[in-house]
């Protein structure tokens, strides 16, 4: 029995259960009822006709079924205004706890205007109208860090005439990444490299890097002999210089905060370490990240933040 | 759950519901009072200039005393608000007082819904066809506006192509509609008898009355919708033998010929003997909300429901408002009534003692001089014959009306003539009546019927004459013959209204045959005929259970198509890039050497450019696979010149041994 529901109306069970993209609507999950408005409508339809029939006035019947036939074909409208619609990506912009979370649902129209549709998501309703293939933007609520599922979207239209209301249910597989809050006033930037000495092993300033071909201005202690012996060219050493500034954000040196405070700072000092450019490595109780700076880092690090038990 | 039904509309959705309302109400200000219209129509202007400049909401103290104060005007002017009249001065009011607070989107929908109601109501008073079509045509405008309340987010569109899309969507919405409502409209069963009180409203009677006094028929005179039809069955008289009997009037108080209240001796059958052939034809009569029938003189039975009086004039059992057809003989040469009964020479011969001495001392005069009541019916046809003219704008006459016309105006139409030559020959003793009716009508060659108007109708007097029995006697055509051979507008020969003019009644005589299609095929479709509209299928008396068996079956069928048509597949988007290369493969197939199925253009281009060499087609095979794979979306200028190229091209055909060997 269940097994023949899921069948016929995958959409009755796929109420909870999320469903990979990309959806295309189809007459299997594609619901219609009349609206409020068109309860009315067919109330006043019906005292027209039995006024027409009761004074057996034939051209104010023919008006009467006229309105009523354009208005009711209007069902077949609305039903295509969702029937073959597709939606095949969703985007989340990143956000942090508390914030909106900005979600662009993709769509493809299959070559038909789609007029009026309204996306109930989140307690809110966006309207938008649909040329072609293009996108919408819905605002979620993301109260929490770490992943935030979409609820089910319910995408209805009551084009054109407002008479039936057309709706269907939309359930992607999805989850948005909600970074941590940062904290409003932090501390500054813990100094560089001065309290974990202890712990990290000191090297030297010039430790070898790699090799490369030499060029006039290189001073001649650093080409590599040995190895130039073994080539045709001459090849100089390069030493990287460790650079001393390293910042290391480290959650258990923040004693006394609770759990989510120190989530909390620790997300706002990789931002303020990316301003201040300085590299910077993130240490958690389960693991470790960095040293590193940039785009990547950052969210790499604020990942981590977000995802924390 | 609804963001957008809170919004203020937009000014286009308000223009439009301001449109439907306007359309809605227009039809019924064209028969209202003054009082309401002027009113009605200053609250809806008023509105509408103060919403679209961006007014805010009317506030409650103008808009409640309105709502009081209109049922209040229409229950002193008509003294109730029920009944057709005050009822749709009721409803317009109250729709134009709906969009005076029409704010919202419920608002303008509500509008909207009650317009289409008010709309339908505009046909119970005009159900011609022109009308009709007006308002499906408005039908358009309500759709339109419903469309544009509900999918307004559209905004980076002008107005003027939004509306014209609205009502562009609206007319293909009516067009969608039409076979299932013809369905409906076939199939849905009639009322056998009025749910509630039918329309019983004595002030839209149109038509001939049951009294004439001088000026009473000026207005049918210039009145030009059609008063009935008839097809003849098989020969058609001439035009001047087209008399049309309607009521006869025996009653004279000096100045308005009246009918006699029913009595037994007029009903009793008097004697009418038929000379030659009877005419049998067919007619159908305007509603007139009044029980005449009209037949040719003089009839020889009455339709069904119907009794015809010892005058020969025909009376229905209910008033006329319907559309109504009948069957009907007559004869034009006849013997009526050779021996006439004391109580209608009585009758006839009954004229008010203190009126017209003139005329009585001229007729009085003229039985002394004849003797022979054949010289005296002449005697009176000359004398209007000599120096009386025929006008549509007759001067108005004093107390005594025959005298006043027979020696002072002398000018007058039909009724003045008819009036004044009864009156004459009753004074000389001889038993005459006033009969009214039409005379002439327009024959329509296309439709082979004739169309008789309102300004056909025509008063005439009957004589008795010893022997003869009631002979026509038409003091009109005395002084304007062409008023028989031509018609009344012929004999008027007076400047008519712009919309009166020669040719333009010809074209409506001509376009007549379309109002009579349109009466005979919708406005009479009773529950008679439905029951027979099942005949062709073997069913010969169609119950309401068969009628709604077929309606449900019908329209589901027609449902059925719809949702076929909207389910289907779509087509697959028709690329003429791989069309053309399709196409292209198919004749290398021809030729005999066809693609293999997993080969692309350059692996095929190096398969079989041997086969013919310095042939274009391996340029044509490169050609698409650049247009193919090097853009995303090919320029639609070489796409079309490959498809050009690739169907211009001839292959000679090879031998199969030359494609083996080529192929190793």
């Amino acid at each position: 029995m269940l097994e023949y529901a899921e069948a016929r109306l995958p959409a009755l069970t796929r109420l909870k259960r999320p469903e990979s993209l990309p959806i295309l609507l189809n007459r299997y999950r594609i619901y219609v009822l009349p609206t409020r408005f068109g309860l009315l409508y067919s109330a006043v339809l019906i005292v027209m006709l039995l006024g027409a029939l009761n004074y057996n006035n034939n051209p104010a019947l023919l008006l009467t079924c006229l309105l009523g036939a354009a208005s009711y074909q209007s069902v077949f409208q609305a039903f295509r205004m969702l029937n073959r619609l597709e939606m095949h990506a969703l985007r989340a912009e990143p956000c942090h706890a508390g914030d909106p979370l900005r979600v662009s649902l993709y769509w493809r129209t299959n070559n038909r205007n789609r007029r009026s549709l309204r996306l109930q998501a989140d307690g809110r309703e966006t309207v938008f109208d649909l040329a072609h293939d293009g996108a919408v933007t819905v605002e979620f609520t993301a109260p929490q860090r770490g992943w935030r599922k979409l609820e089910r979207l319910r995408l209805s239209s009551e084009y054109p005439f407002g008479l039936f209301h057309v709706w269907s249910w939309l359930n992607p597989e999805f989850a948005a990444l909600v970074y941590p809050l940062p904290e409003a006033n932090p501390p500054p930037l813990p100094r560089a490299g001065a309290a974990n000495v202890a712990r990290t092993v000191r090297m030297s300033g010039d430790e070898l890097a790699s090799l490369r071909e030499y060029r006039p201005e290189d001073p001649q202690r650093n080409i590599a002999w040995k190895a130039s012996a073994r080539h045709d060219e001459l090849l100089v050493k390069e030493f990287e210089l460790r650079r001393s500034q390293e910042i290391v954000l480290d959650y258990s040196m923040l004693h006394g905060l609770a759990h989510e405070a120190r989530i909390s700072r620790l997300a706002r000092w990789v931002y303020e370490a990316e301003i201040a450019q300085q590299p910077y490595s993130l240490h958690l109780p389960q693991r470790q990240i960095g040293p590193a700076l940039g785009a990547e880092h950052r969210h790499a690090c604020l990942r981590e933040l977000a995802l924390l038990p | 759950m609804n963001a957008t039904v809170g919004k203020p509309l937009t000014q286009l959705q308000f223009g439009l519901t301001a449109a439907s309302v306007s359309v809605a109400v227009l039809p019924h200000l064209l028969r209202m009072p003054w009082l309401f219209a002027v009113p009605i129509v200053l609250v809806l202007l008023g509105r509408c200039q103060q919403r679209l400049r961006g007014g805010m909401p009317i506030p409650a103290w103008i808009k409640l005393p309105l709502v009081v104060i209109f049922p209040i005007m229409i229950i002193f002017h008509f003294g109730t608000i029920f009944g057709r009249a005050p009822g749709s001065v009721l409803a317009c009011a109250m729709l134009v007082l709906k969009l005076v607070e029409t704010e919202k989107r419920r608002d303008a929908r509500a509008a909207v819904c009650f317009s289409s109601f008010v709309l339908m109501s505009a046909l119970l008073f005009d159900s011609g066809l022109g009308f009709t079509l007006v308002l499906v045509a408005a039908l358009c405008v309500f759709l339109a506006a419903l469309r544009e309340v509900e999918g307004e987010s559209a905004h980076n569109r002008t107005w003027k192509t939004a509306l014209r899309d609205d009502l562009r969507g609206g007319a293909v919405a009516l067009a969608a509609g039409t076979p299932l409502a013809l369905c409906v409209f076939l199939f849905f069963p009639r009322l056998g008898s009025p749910l509630w009180g039918a329309p019983g409203d004595s002030s839209a009677r149109t038509g001939l009355s049951d009294s004439m006094a001088p000026g009473t028929m000026q207005d049918l005179l210039t009145d030009d919708t059609p008063a009935f039809r008839v097809t003849f069955n098989d020969a058609r008289p001439p035009r001047s033998e087209l008399y049309w009997r309607g009521p006869v009037l025996w009653e004279f108080d000096g100045t308005t010929w009246t009918r006699p209240e029913y009595r037994a001796s007029l009903s009793r059958t008097t004697e009418l003997k038929a000379i030659g052939a009877p005419l049998s034809y067919e007619v159908t009569l305007e509603p007139t909300h009044r029980r005449w029938l009209l037949a040719l003189d003089v009839p020889l039975s009455s339709p069904a429901g119907a009794a015809r009086g010892a005058d020969m004039s025909m009376v229905n059992r209910l008033p006329i408002d319907n559309v109504l057809r009948y069957d009907a003989t007559s004869s034009s040469h006849y013997v009526f009534e050779p021996q006439l009964s004391a109580e209608h020479r009585r009758l006839a011969l009954q004229l008010p003692a203190d009126f017209n001495p003139r005329a009585r001392e001229l007729a009085t005069r003229w039985r002394e001089e004849f003797h022979d009541n054949g010289r005296i019916v002449r005697a009176a046809l000359d004398l209007f014959h000599k120096d009386f003219f025929y006008t549509l704008q007759a001067p108005l006459l004093a107390r005594d009306t025959v005298d006043d016309f027979l020696f002072g105006t002398k000018s007058g139409f039909c009724e003045h003539f008819a009036s004044a030559f009864t009156f004459l020959m009753r004074a000389a003793g001889l038993p005459a009546r006033v009969v009214t009716g039409y005379q002439g009508g327009y024959y329509n060659s296309a439709g082979d019927y004739w169309v008789i108007r309102q300004s056909d109708a025509h008063a005439w007097s009957e004589v008795w004459l010893d022997g003869r029995g009631w002979v026509r006697v038409d003091p009109t055509s005395a002084v304007a013959p062409q008023r028989v051979q031509l018609g009344a507008r012929a004999a008027a020969g007076e400047s008519a209204a712009w919309y009166q003019s020669d040719w333009l009644l010809a074209v409506r005589n001509q376009l007549d045959l379309v109002n009579r299609f349109w009466n005979s095929t919708v406005v009479q479709f009773s529950a008679l005929r439905q029951q027979g509209l099942l005949t062709p299928f073997g069913v010969n008396k169609a119950e309401y259970s068969d009628l709604m068996a077929v309606l449900i079956g019908v329209s589901t069928l027609l449902m059925a198509l719809f949702a076929w048509s909207v389910l289907r597949a779509p087509r697959v988007a028709h690329d003429t890039l791989d069309a053309a290369y399709a196409r292209l493969c198919l004749k290398l197939a021809r030729a005999g050497a066809p693609r293999q199925p997993a080969e692309g253009p350059m692996a095929l281009a190096a398969r079989i450019g041997a086969l013919w060499p310095q042939h274009e087609l391996t340029g044509l095979l490169a050609a698409y696979g650049t247009l193919r794979y090097a853009f995303a979306k090919p320029p639609a200028g070489e796409v079309l010149a490959f498809a050009r190229a690739a169907a211009s091209l001839r292959l000679p055909s090879v031998q199969p041994d030359a494609l083996s060997s080529a192929t190793q």
